[in-house]
């Protein structure tokens, strides 16, 4: 099959020039680091460690996601055209769907891998000093979960840059700026609003909508939702409770999928 | 296996192709019948890539059609008969030689025996390697084993010697050769005009978008009527009066270049031997691919 072609082909390269292992030593470290340097308020909060680390992860995993999502996306297009080996590439059977999502399911499994290895470590270390319940490992699943839905969603962005950017030099510049925006920015304007707002018709019912309309606060909102107890260690249970339970999954899920049209399409205009 | 008997496997007529307002192909019409080789020569510019890259499908065009065996290019099934050698071809750097092979055959459902192949193009000892570690040449000859995969019914080699010794240039014209006693339709676009000249069975020539010639290397020249060049050595001293009575030009201390028109050839060989004991030696040089190229791209069209 095609598609299993590009994939395993994809894979042989993120393995060979060390991009798994790279990528799953950083989360690693980053998880460890946070875990131990959370551990201090269990007592005062009254729930175990495990939770604990499982916010303090996903409070990580918002800015590590995304970033090495985009690390890895960005010159998936560029890079070959820029080589000069897409045009040979395209005159093969493959039609550019199948050869994006080939390289799209190879970067999930390396994100997944990474996330896994490095969530779960820490998890594991979590709960073996400071103890962990079902709930907190349910909260564990799902943080790495929705970390790999989340490093989809700005894989398939990442791809759509890397078709339209004229090279991959400005295909990293842009995708520096998507991360930016999608992380920093998009938080500190909707901020600035509510603050100018007060407790108006903005605040009330329009602001938690454009909050969870961007992947990244979906991914935060959809794990503080789904545990009172990590909402109650981030202090940030009053802009999930104004939303509906399905609107944080439903924007993390569509993400992808949209994303995925929106990059396919632009590969479509690609004259190699 | 007989050649013409078989219909063409390329057909391109009309072709218009425009980049922003300039048009870079008028009108083409060319076909490459199966297990024919063709060159297509031109100048940098002359639209020889552009046309092998609507061949491909890589870019759409404004006017004309292309079939590859009655297909459209571009589809499921002319990408399937279609091979491509790229200019200055590049393959991912992390790479094996062995491994990039394999990801191809894939592509094409093709069980291909990739030792024996990288083999046949001389890559068996480096087809471990990494494509970044190799040299200009191993990555062309890379290139060309890809084109063997998948026995294509049509392949399309842009500058395919660009970058090649002497020796691996005779391995791959070797290997186009066998390509096309297999049926394949070759279409070389090159810059290298003594090479195409022995190894292909038809030359077309691209002018600013235009194709002014096509036909086989001898057609060419007697549509060209281009003069023979006889050089003539004389006896010591003699050659200002054998320029005189030939109305040739001394080139050097002991030779006169004449230049005559082929169907004059004769005569003027016999007015020579007419001349006796002061004529020591003679060469005839009959127009070469480069003298017609230099013909045909240079003529003003109307």
């Amino acid at each position: 099959m095609r598609v299993l072609a590009i994939f395993r082909s994809e894979m042989l390269i993120l393995r060979r020039n060390l991009w798994i292992f790279m990528a799953t030593l950083i989360m690693l470290a980053f998880a460890l680091a946070l875990s131990f340097a959370g551990s201090a308020p269990t007592g005062t909060l009254g729930v175990d460690m495990l939770t604990v680390s499982v916010a303090s992860m996903t409070t990580l995993s918002v800015y590590l996601a995304p970033l090495l999502a985009l690390m890895m996306s960005f010159d998936a297009i560029s890079g070959d055209r820029d080589r000069g080996s897409l045009a040979l590439l395209l005159t093969y059977p493959a039609g550019r769907g199948e050869i994006l999502a080939g390289k799209f399911l190879a970067h999930v499994a390396a994100l997944a891998i990474a996330m896994g290895v490095g969530f779960g470590a820490a998890g594991a270390i979590a709960a073996w000093f400071g103890g962990a319940g079902t709930e907190s490992l349910m909260a564990l699943a799902r943080l790495v979960l929705t970390s790999i839905l989340l490093g989809a969603a700005f894989l398939v962005l990442g791809y759509a840059i890397s078709a339209l950017a004229g090279s991959t030099t400005a295909a990293a510049g842009l995708s520096a700026g998507l991360w930016l925006v999608f992380v920093v920015l998009y938080d500190l304007a909707l901020l600035g609003a509510v603050v100018m707002d007060g407790d108006g018709a903005f605040t009330q019912s329009i602001f938690p909508w454009v909050m969870v309309a961007n992947p990244a606060d979906a991914f935060r909102l959809w794990n503080i939702a789904a545990s009172d107890a990590v909402a109650l260690s981030s202090g940030m249970a009053g802009a999930a409770s104004a939303l509906p339970a399905w609107a944080a999954p439903l924007s993390l899920l569509a993400w992808p999928a949209l994303g995925f049209a929106l990059a396919r399409a632009a590969f479509r205009k690609v004259e190699p | 296996m007989n050649k013409t008997d078989h219909n063409p496997v390329l057909v391109i007529s009309g072709l218009d192709k425009f980049r922003g307002k300039t048009q870079v192909l008028h009108g083409v019409d060319l076909s490459v019948r199966a297990g024919e080789r063709l060159a297509l020569l031109g100048h940098n510019g002359a639209g020889k890539s552009t046309l092998i890259k609507s061949v491909l499908g890589l870019i759409q065009s404004e006017g004309g059609s292309i079939r590859i065996c009655g297909n459209r290019p571009g589809s499921a099934a002319a990408r399937a008969d279609t091979a491509f050698l790229p200019e200055a071809v590049s393959f991912h750097p992390a790479l094996t030689g062995r491994e990039q092979l394999t990801t191809f055959a894939r592509l094409i459902g093709e069980k291909a025996n990739i030792p024996g192949l990288l083999e046949r193009v001389g890559l068996g000892e480096a087809m471990d390697r990494r494509v970044g570690a190799y040299s200009k040449g191993m990555r062309q000859r890379l290139g060309l084993a890809q084109v063997l995969l998948g026995r294509p019914k049509l392949a399309l080699l842009d500058e395919p010697t660009s970058g090649l010794d002497p020796i691996s240039r005779q391995d791959l014209y070797a290997i186009i050769d066998e390509l096309a006693s297999n049926g394949t339709a070759v279409l070389i676009a090159s810059h290298a005009l003594t090479e195409v000249e022995a190894r292909t069975d038809r030359i077309a020539i691209l002018r600013k978008g235009v194709k002014v010639a096509d036909d086989t290397l001898a057609d060419l020249s007697a549509k060209a009527g281009l003069p023979v060049k006889l050089r003539v050595k004389a006896l010591a001293a003699q050659a200002d009066h054998i320029a005189q009575q030939t109305g040739g030009r001394r080139i050097n201390g002991a030779s006169v270049e004449i230049l005559c028109a082929p169907q004059d050839k004769m005569a003027e060989l016999r007015r020579i031997a007419a001349l006796g004991d002061v004529v020591v030696d003679i060469d005839m040089v009959p127009p070469r691919l480069e003298d017609l190229y230099r013909h045909y791209s240079r003529e003003e069209l109307n």
